[in-house]
């Protein structure tokens, strides 16, 4: 049954903005997205957002609802009562252009920071070969659609601008791990990780892997392993040991 | 809140958060959980009565290994190689600073004493009180990457516990040998479970196809490590369940269901 629900959006740019109310209509199977697309058509057709697939698979409109970094177009209004206030924001880690489009490009300056895949010299494109059980540990972050709710989220750089510089968040500390799990990857991904990335300030508190749309074990499965990896290296003398008498490889 | 959510640049929005969620719960929950175990365990450590059970040959895990010669009667495995201690020194000290300190830096715990005792963050998207974070960079909390060590200590500890229950079972079967069993079983889950074993068991490995053995245990560790919070929090009630009932029997509170 449609009924009217009440919204509250923020509008303004970097001078500043507000919450602003609204009475919207919402029809069974909708979501906020969904909402907001109607508000642009009937209350507020100068409204930015950000948006394109509407099917959770381009990362594209990552907002905040009722405080909580998610899709705009994975929410579904059925997970609010009628009578409930939804608040929808920007993402409050970036900076803000307008209404509720920010400014990710933080996220693609991490990106280039990554050293790319780096297959061994003497082998050509075409001539990889590799085991699936040696490459499914990366495939898990090859879903990543780069929506940057677990940048926004992640309290290191969303509490601290300050650590923005030091910080590549856990997207990128991800990528590296993938990388650093590749089994045709040769670059030597520990020290960066630790040194460039930032990885010792995660203190793993787990908040990408809940905002996570793709469930990406982010933490388990990328951030630990790392952080364990780099343990290996700086911290235990008994793998450093053992590396140097018995020659170990990986 | 110049330097968090409320930057110059960022939506200029005045709340420390906009969730209407009860999201203040989970880290209160896990205040009272650790708080109850620590007071517990801190009573019981420096208790000194009531921790073994010569006729039945139960024994707490708060006081394994029991190697001094202040320990009771039936509650030194190992013999008791160390003399008297004074009454502050409590009897299991050889082995609780390492399970402390395995706990301590478990990556589980400190997600939870992170959210909940120092509140960085309280909940996800829910600003911080602190002005500064440099995380895991610096001493102290550096000493989180010596989890492994303490890992490695925690495993023999696991093989002394269960070396006490096998040592009850001589003395015939009662409800206390299934309960310092299901403790035991427990420990060795959580224990096995942890990511610096899963790392250990196989997952410093690039080619898991060249060590098959290896990366059998890093699947098995792995299937555990999925439920590594829970088994956390499940080992520290059996901890106390343990050592709670040895103490009912020892103390003469409650008699020991016997079977046979």
């Amino acid at each position: 049954m449609p009924y009217k629900a009440k919204f509250k959006v923020w509008r303004g740019d970097v001078e500043g903005g507000e919450l602003r109310d609204f009475l919207v209509e919402v029809n069974e199977g909708e979501v906020v997205l969904d909402i907001i697309h109607r508000l642009q058509a009937t209350q507020a057709p100068d409204l930015a957002v950000r948006w394109n697939c509407k099917a959770g698979k381009c990362g594209s409109c990552s907002a905040e609802v009722n405080g909580r970094p998610r899709l705009l177009c994975m929410t579904r209004m059925s997970t609010f009562t009628e009578e409930e206030t939804v608040t929808v924001t920007p993402m409050r880690t970036f900076p803000v252009i307008r209404d509720l489009v920010t400014d990710v490009s933080f996220n693609y300056t991490k990106a280039r920071e990554i050293p790319s895949f780096t297959p061994p010299a003497d082998l050509a494109p075409g001539d990889y070969r590799m085991q699936q059980v040696d490459v499914q540990r990366s495939q898990e972050f090859r879903k990543c659609i780069e929506c940057f709710l677990c940048q926004n989220t992640c309290h290191v750089v969303r509490d601290h601008e300050d650590n923005k510089d030091a910080f590549s968040g856990p997207r990128f500390l991800m990528r590296a791990a993938e990388l650093e799990f590749h089994p045709l990857d040769t670059a030597d991904r520990v020290p960066a990780a630790q040194e460039a990335n930032g990885l010792g300030l995660c203190n793993i508190t787990k908040c990408c892997t809940e905002v996570c749309p793709e469930h990406i074990r982010i933490t388990d499965n990328a951030l630990i392993p790392m952080k364990e990896r780099v343990a290996d290296r700086k911290y235990d003398p008994i793998v450093w040991l053992g590396s140097k008498l018995f020659r170990r490889t990986k | 809140m110049t330097s968090g959510v409320g930057a110059p640049a960022r939506a200029s929005i005045p709340a420390r958060t906009l969730r209407t969620d009860r999201w203040w719960l989970p880290p209160l929950l896990t205040n009272l959980g650790l708080l109850t175990f620590i007071v517990y365990a801190t009573v019981r450590s420096f208790m000194g009565k009531w921790y073994v059970v010569e006729q039945y040959g139960y024994l707490t895990p708060f006081y394994s290994p029991c190697l001094s010669e202040s320990c009771l009667p039936g509650s030194s495995h190992f013999g008791t190689p160390l003399p008297e201690l004074p009454g502050w020194i409590p009897l299991g000290f050889v082995a609780l600073p390492f399970l402390l300190g395995f706990r301590l830096t478990c990556y589980y715990y400190r997600k939870a004493y992170y959210r909940s005792v120092w509140q960085s963050p309280p909940a996800c998207a829910v600003a911080e009180p602190h002005g500064s974070y440099s995380g895991e960079t610096r001493l102290p909390l550096i000493v989180q990457n010596a989890h492994r060590y303490f890992f490695y200590v925690a495993l023999v500890v696991s093989v002394i516990n269960t070396y006490d229950a096998i040592v009850a079972l001589t003395h015939g079967l009662g409800l206390g040998n299934l309960v310092l069993l299901l403790n035991v079983v427990l420990l060795w889950a959580y224990t096995l479970s942890c990511h610096s074993c899963r790392h250990i068991a196989g997952g410093r490995l690039k080619h898991f196809s060249k060590h098959p053995l290896r990366y059998r245990a890093w699947t098995l560790v792995s299937k555990l490590n999925v439920r590594h919070m829970q088994l956390a929090w499940t080992t520290l009630g059996t901890l106390v369940l343990t050592d709670l009932y040895v103490m009912l029997v020892a103390s003469g509170t409650i008699s020991d269901l016997r079977f046979f």
